[in-house]
Formats: C-alpha cells, structure tokens, sequence
C-alpha cells in the first residue's frame, strides 16, 4: 500500500496524473510535463517533495559521527544552516544514497535523503550508529515543497512567516534559515534558484495553495526528472547505485579527501582507485538525430562498445536529447548509440546541458 | 473522459482506423494514447512501400518519459506518412484523430476492418483497464 504525502489531496484538486514512486503517491505532472519544465526554467515552479525522508541527528557525536558515515566532510560546515551534498557509501566505496546534510548547531544535523532508499538508509545509518552518542529522529511530520524558477525568490518570500523572511531573503546559496518548524534551505534540483521549504505538515497545504494563487506553477515528477538531467545532476538508483564508486559517477568532487586521517566508511577503496586509469568516465551525450536517449542504450565506438547510458530523455530546452552515460576512460569526443538496432552520432559534453534558464553546452 | 469518435474503428492496443474510401485506410493513436503518454517528443513512422501485419510493431511513439510501439491494426502496404509528425510530435497529443494522424495502408483485405472494434467497445477495454 503506497503512502500519500499531506497535499495528495491538493494535487488530485489539481488534476495530477497520480503515478507510484518509491513506495509513495505522486504527481507525475498536472497536464503537461513540458510547460511544468518550461515554468521552472522561465518563472517559477513547485513540487511536493515531502516524500523524501528527513532525519535529524542530535547529540554531541553528531558531528564525529557524520564524518565517519559520509564521504564528503561535514566539519566543512562551520555556520548554522549551510548545506552539503554528500553519498553515503557502503564498505566497497558503492552508493547507498546521495543527500544533503545541514548544520543546525553545535550537536544537530539535518539529513535529507532519497525516498525510495529512505528505508535501507535509516537501517544503515542506526547500524553504523553503534557506539556514537547521537540520536537519529526521523521527522516525518514536516513536509516539503521545493520552490523553483528564476521568480521563485519573489513569490515565495512574502508567504513565508514574518519572522522569517529578512532571514531566507539574505540567505547564500547552499544555506538555510529557521524558525520554529519551518525551515527553508536555498538548494534545489532544477539548476535553477530557488529554495526548499520544510514545514509542519498542517501548513503545507495552505502554503501549497498561496503559492499556486501567486502563480507558481505545480510541477511533477516528470518535470523534476527532465529538469534535473539538464542541469546534469545525479539520479540515485539510475546514474549511481551500490555497485558504483562516486568516482565513477561524476561524483569525485563531493569526496573530501582531506584531512587525509579522516576514516570514512569506503575510503580505503577510494583511495586505492582515486586517479586510477582504468575509472571510467561519467559524461553528458546529446543526439545529434532525432531521437530519445534512454537509460541502458549501449554506446560504441566503432565496433568496439564503450559503455552505456544511466539516464536519458528529451531536454525541453535544448530540444533535442540528452543523457548522462559511464564510459570507458578512453571516449573519444563523439561516439554512437543503439537504438532499436540502429546506431547514431552523440555528441560527448560535459554537464550540464542548462542551467539558470538557458543552454549551457555547445552544440556541434 | 476521452474523445472517441463513433465513426473510427478501434484496436485494443489503442491505434484507431478511419476508412478514407475504397481500400485506403488512415491510422493513429487513441486520445486515451496520448493522455496515458504524456507529451509526446519523437514518433518512428514505418516506410513508405513497407508491408505491416494487423498486430505487428511498425511504428514507434516516445513520450517525455517513455518510448511505446504502435501496432498497425490492418495488414496492407503503407503508402503515406504523416511527414509533419517528424517536427511536430505533439501534433498527436493536439489533436489524434485529424491533423496527428500516424500512416495510411492500403489493405490486403478490407474485410479486416469488421475484426476491429467500434467506438463503444473499445470504451468498454478503456474501462476496464
């Protein structure tokens, strides 16, 4: 039996396509998932993330317990509310999940992870838990709305709380502000500004409707998905899983490799295969043809095949395809998928394909 | 609710057949079709000249999310695509049954269109999905 966030009601109000998505019920969009992408990219979007899991960590360990779990190093957050993006790797160096983490203050984290992992994840974490003093507190009282689009700023901030908005309107990227429950970060997964908005599940809904009422537009998981691929960021489960290295992901920036005496979980790994030769390669392709990349259409070179592709689809702003694919280390600058038998040209970018309203690779 | 015009003929995989007069035949998919996929971004027409069985896969549709195959309801020799689709893929979400019309067959048997079924039945495989 699939769970429903707070607005489920609000989205059905809406007239949502209503899809399974990692144990939940969501929106895959409300009539068409290219204007849901094009609103996000031109003004301003919203999606119902309150599937995703929150979980705070408290206790004086917090932090020496983070820098054993995750990859990337939280003691990198010295101020209250900045965010990292980290994975969460197992003992072999795989990805059990990507999330970001917030620090709240001496002795309190905040965790945002993957929905559909969102189980094995607290398993892991309360295993790998033993022995620290911290206490991990699943929230799943808050929901979530993420906020997106070059005009996100202007209609969210006059429907936040009085007590917040100096605060979120002066906030970085990558940071956030608190008051009481509600709690809004400056991060997304459009490639667009914007914010993330966690709040008490009571609110959610009249927040959802004053947002609509300022014409953000509501979007699904289908605009998130395409959204998401054009400013070429991770999707768990399909670009990286627990059987792939984050060096092998595109990843490698978000591992934090100093101080080199910090023992994360997978680092002996990492560290055998940091600047290895034989990693390969993560990279953007678009199609030169008409056509639409999928994930696990076969890439090769010649006759010789080089590797595959992890996520694909049609970008609305490039209007072509475009996909993110692991490669041998030695691609060329194009190669040349199947599909459906055939074979055709891609272009091999580097991502992303768009970001802040336009495209940012060149096309050859 | 979706559109089902009454004078078009239907193949449970959801393509429909308009008789265009003697033994030519013009196909597309269901407005049902098109909703379930969403907006449509590429569509792979089948050659002029190319013989298609009725069930066989001869065309492709891909929406933003996923690629699906059109079976040709009719057996026959395809002698027009609707060349129009190749920019303009979401001229089938727009309108499926007039302008976003996928090929036309000649068939080897017009009798084969009595199998198909009608407007009211294939509402009924719609319901019961």
């Amino acid at each position: 039996m699939e769970k429903k966030t707070v607005l489920f009601a609000a989205h059905q109000a809406m007239g949502a396509r209503i899809v399974p998505f990692g144990g939940w019920l969501m929106p895959l969009h409300y009539g068409s998932q290219i204007e849901e992408h094009h609103a996000v990219r031109r003004a301003a979007g919203m999606f119902d993330v309150s599937h995703m899991q929150v979980l705070d960590l408290l206790g004086e360990q917090a932090r020496g317990f983070l820098r054993r779990l995750l990859a990337n190093d939280v003691a990198r957050l010295t101020e209250p509310g900045k965010a990292l993006y980290s994975c969460m790797l197992n003992e072999r160096g795989g990805v059990i999940d990507d999330l970001i983490v917030y620090f709240i203050g001496e002795g309190r984290y905040r965790m945002v992870v993957n929905a559909a992992t969102a189980e094995k994840d607290l398993a892991w974490i309360l295993a790998q838990a033993a022995g620290f003093e911290v206490v991990i507190e699943p929230r799943d009282e808050l929901a979530m709305i993420a906020v997106q689009g070059p005009a996100a700023r202007e209609r969210v901030l006059p429907l936040l709380p009085g007590a917040l908005r100096a605060g979120v309107a002066a906030l970085a990227p990558f940071h956030a502000a608190t008051d009481g429950e509600w709690f809004v970060a400056r991060t997304g997964y459009t490639g667009e500004d914007g914010f993330e908005v966690l709040l008490p599940g009571v609110d959610a809904t009249a927040f959802w409707e004053a947002l609509a009422a300022a014409g953000v537009a509501p979007c699904g998981l289908g605009a998130r998905d395409t959204l998401r691929l054009e400013a070429g960021m991770n999707l768990y489960g399909s670009d990286m899983d627990e059987q792939t290295l984050p060096l092998e992901a595109g990843l490698g920036w978000t591992i934090a490799w100093e101080p080199v005496e910090r023992d994360f979980i997978g680092r002996p790994v990492l560290d055998a295969r940091r600047g290895a030769d034989g990693n390969r390669r993560f990279v953007g392709l678009v199609l030169r043809d008409r056509g639409i990349l999928r994930d696990h259409q076969r890439l090769f070179s010649g006759d010789r095949e080089i590797g595959g592709i992890t996520s694909g689809g049609f970008s609305p702003t490039l209007e072509r395809s475009i996909a993110l694919a692991r490669v041998d280390s030695g691609c060329p600058e194009s190669c040349e998928v199947e599909i459906r038998g055939r074979r055709l040209e891609v272009q091999v970018v580097r991502p992303p394909f768009a970001r802040n309203g336009r495209a940012v690779v060149k096309i050859d | 609710m979706s559109n089902l015009p009454t004078e078009l003929k239907y193949a449970r995989s959801h393509e429909w057949v308009r008789a265009e007069g003697g033994d030519l035949v013009s196909v597309g998919i269901s407005d049902h079709a098109q909703e379930l996929l969403g907006d449509l971004v590429f569509v792979e027409l089948p050659e002029v000249g190319a013989g298609v069985d009725a069930g066989s896969e001869c065309a492709v549709v891909e929406s933003v999310k996923a690629a699906s195959d059109v079976y040709s309801p009719v057996t026959g020799e395809v002698v027009e695509v609707n060349e129009a689709l190749a920019d303009a893929p979401e001229t089938i979400n727009d309108s499926p049954y007039e302008d976003g019309w996928m090929f036309k067959v000649r068939l080897s048997d017009p009798a084969e269109l009595e199998g198909l079924l009608d407007a009211a039945a294939y509402s009924e495989v719609i319901e019961s999905e």
